[in-house]
């Protein structure tokens, strides 16, 4: 009985405490390494304050007419590039995202299929998979559209499997009990259940997209990043500079 | 309803006010409105940017060329690069998420309104909202202008995306936080810190490590690309590929950072089971 009085009371084992321990030794030195090999020239940080006294000088008085007359178009541009990047997405991560659910989809290899192809096309960038589709329909919206959705099919396709997952079964068990077809099953059993995570899945997206989408113009695929590229009115005079001399490899 | 209930009622079986007609016509036929219109603004914005079958049929055929001139990858001209700038992305992602949880500890602290007053938290806020109002690949640009091309650009770059993504989630987990523990320690006479690390920090801690693996995976993601405006790592390299039409070496580029990325995955996921 003592020896129950005496236990000292511990909130995690001994081998949950050896891994956390373990998490916080690799994570400094990670750190440490890092800050030693990272390559810092302190040269470009000398002149700082007179580069960011440019940029801010030369951001003033702003070019009201260029709004009006690139701007706008451009950002409208955008946002059909993000809206309609996002309805080919549904369309495509709908069927794909219940091929990744493990209580509709019974055969692993299916499954994994899916799960592999989800991961493949939420692990490229958004501006990787630009690049590519701009080389094979050239510069402009359209690759900017295809490049939004090859990367949020895997993004809303693995939360709408996520949720097809947590669907409660008594409806679906009760539509196969009075023998209804599989069409039936998931648009009555299981849709319902799913219609609000998808439609804010969906939403969420979009708004991912139009963010993304301002940005892929810097790779030539349309939108207002195409203008911020090409100088807006405060880029213009450094940009192309970098460009020769930001890589010795450059061809 | 029969009949004479209706009459009863003056129910004459279509709306009599316009402000009934648009919501019968909504009730009875919204879904098929919406997808009209739907599909009206599909061929309108496509239109408007010009996508024609023709064109993106012809882009096939460039796709066909395309994806057979990224195989095989080259993994061998290039390699001393890709690896080198492989760790350099890592190295970025590493610093700026620590550099980045390490601000945003103190600072979504600050924000968080039911430990500080007013005054405290609207600046605070501000702070996160603004790092989190732009793409890092446009923050990018700034820092490259303002501290030169390489890695430190990036490293900035993403320690402000991860105080706007942090900060924001940290301050939201410390305000549902429950305010019995704190006020238990209180009540013991806790000084202010003491307050905070038996009193709130418990509370969040898990939630926090949660965050902080999503930012680091996330980091990892961006620290890709942000060398294509010049800021360190894979990405510079990968453009420069494109610009050359290496398209092997720019498959073998995307398949290291895939693996990478899967790695980084996997990882976070053991990680996070360990401090559930």
């Amino acid at each position: 009985m003592s020896g129950n009085i005496d236990r000292e009371w511990r909130r995690f084992t001994p081998r949950q405490r050896i891994l956390r321990f373990g998490v916080y030794l690799a994570v400094a030195v990670a750190f440490g390494l890092a800050l030693r090999s990272i390559e810092i020239v302190p040269e470009f940080l000398t002149d700082t304050p007179t580069q960011v006294a440019d940029l801010l000088v030369r951001m003033w008085p702003v070019d009201w007419g260029f709004l009006a007359s690139t701007v706008i178009g451009a950002m409208v541009e955008t946002i059909h590039i993000a809206t309609l990047g996002t309805i080919t997405t549904l369309a495509i991560a709908l069927p794909i995202g219940v091929l990744a659910a493990r209580n509709i989809v019974t055969n692993p290899v299916v499954r994994f299929g899916a799960k592999l192809f989800l991961v493949a096309s939420r692990s490229v960038n958004s501006l990787v998979w630009a690049l590519f589709f701009v080389a094979v329909f050239g510069p402009g919206a359209l690759a900017g559209t295809v490049a939004i959705t090859c990367r949020s099919i895997g993004f809303v396709g693995k939360l709408l499997g996520e949720a097809l997952e947590e669907a409660a079964p008594g409806p679906v068990e009760a539509m196969t009990a009075v023998g209804a077809p599989w069409p039936s099953v998931f648009l009555k059993g299981y849709w319902p259940q799913v219609k609000p995570a998808f439609l804010s899945i969906a939403l969420l997206r979009w708004d991912i997209n139009v963010r993304e989408s301002s940005v892929l113009g810097l790779v030539g695929a349309g939108g207002i990043g195409l203008v911020l590229d090409s100088g807006g009115p405060w880029l213009r005079s450094w940009w192309p500079s970098w460009r020769l001399s930001s890589s010795p490899r450059w061809p | 309803m029969d009949a004479l209930t209706r009459r009863a009622i003056g129910d004459v079986g279509y709306p009599v006010a316009w402000s009934g007609w648009v919501r019968w016509l909504l009730e009875r036929y919204g879904n098929r409105i919406a997808w009209v219109l739907l599909t009206l603004y599909v061929v309108y914005a496509s239109s408007t940017l010009g996508f024609t079958p023709a064109r993106f049929f012809a882009g096939l055929g460039h796709g066909k060329v395309f994806v057979l001139r990224l195989f095989p990858p080259d993994f061998t001209s290039q390699w001393a690069d890709i690896q080198h700038d492989m760790l350099e992305s890592l190295e970025i992602a590493v610093l700026a998420s620590v550099f980045g949880i390490a601000a945003s500890l103190p600072l979504g602290l600050l924000a968080a309104r039911n430990l500080m007053p007013a005054w405290v938290t609207w600046p605070a806020r501000l702070l996160i909202s603004l790092s989190r109002s732009f793409h890092p690949v446009i923050v990018g640009i700034l820092f490259v202008k303002a501290i030169g091309f390489g890695p430190l650009a990036g490293v900035m770059t993403l320690a402000v995306a991860s105080v706007g993504f942090i900060g924001k989630l940290f301050t939201e987990a410390i305000e549902e936080i429950s305010l019995r523990q704190v006020e238990a320690v209180r009540a013991t006479g806790a000084s202010f810190s003491n307050m905070l690390i038996f009193g709130v920090f418990p509370q969040v801690t898990p939630r926090f490590v949660g965050f902080s693996l999503y930012q680091l995976d996330s980091n990892l993601r961006n620290s890709t690309i942000l060398g294509i405006v010049g800021a360190g790592g894979i990405g510079g390299t990968l453009l420069a590929a494109f610009q050359r039409f290496d398209y092997a070496i720019v498959c073998a580029i995307v398949l290291v950072m895939i693996a990478m990325i899967m790695v980084g995955e996997v990882v976070s996921e053991q990680v996070r089971k360990l401090f559930q």
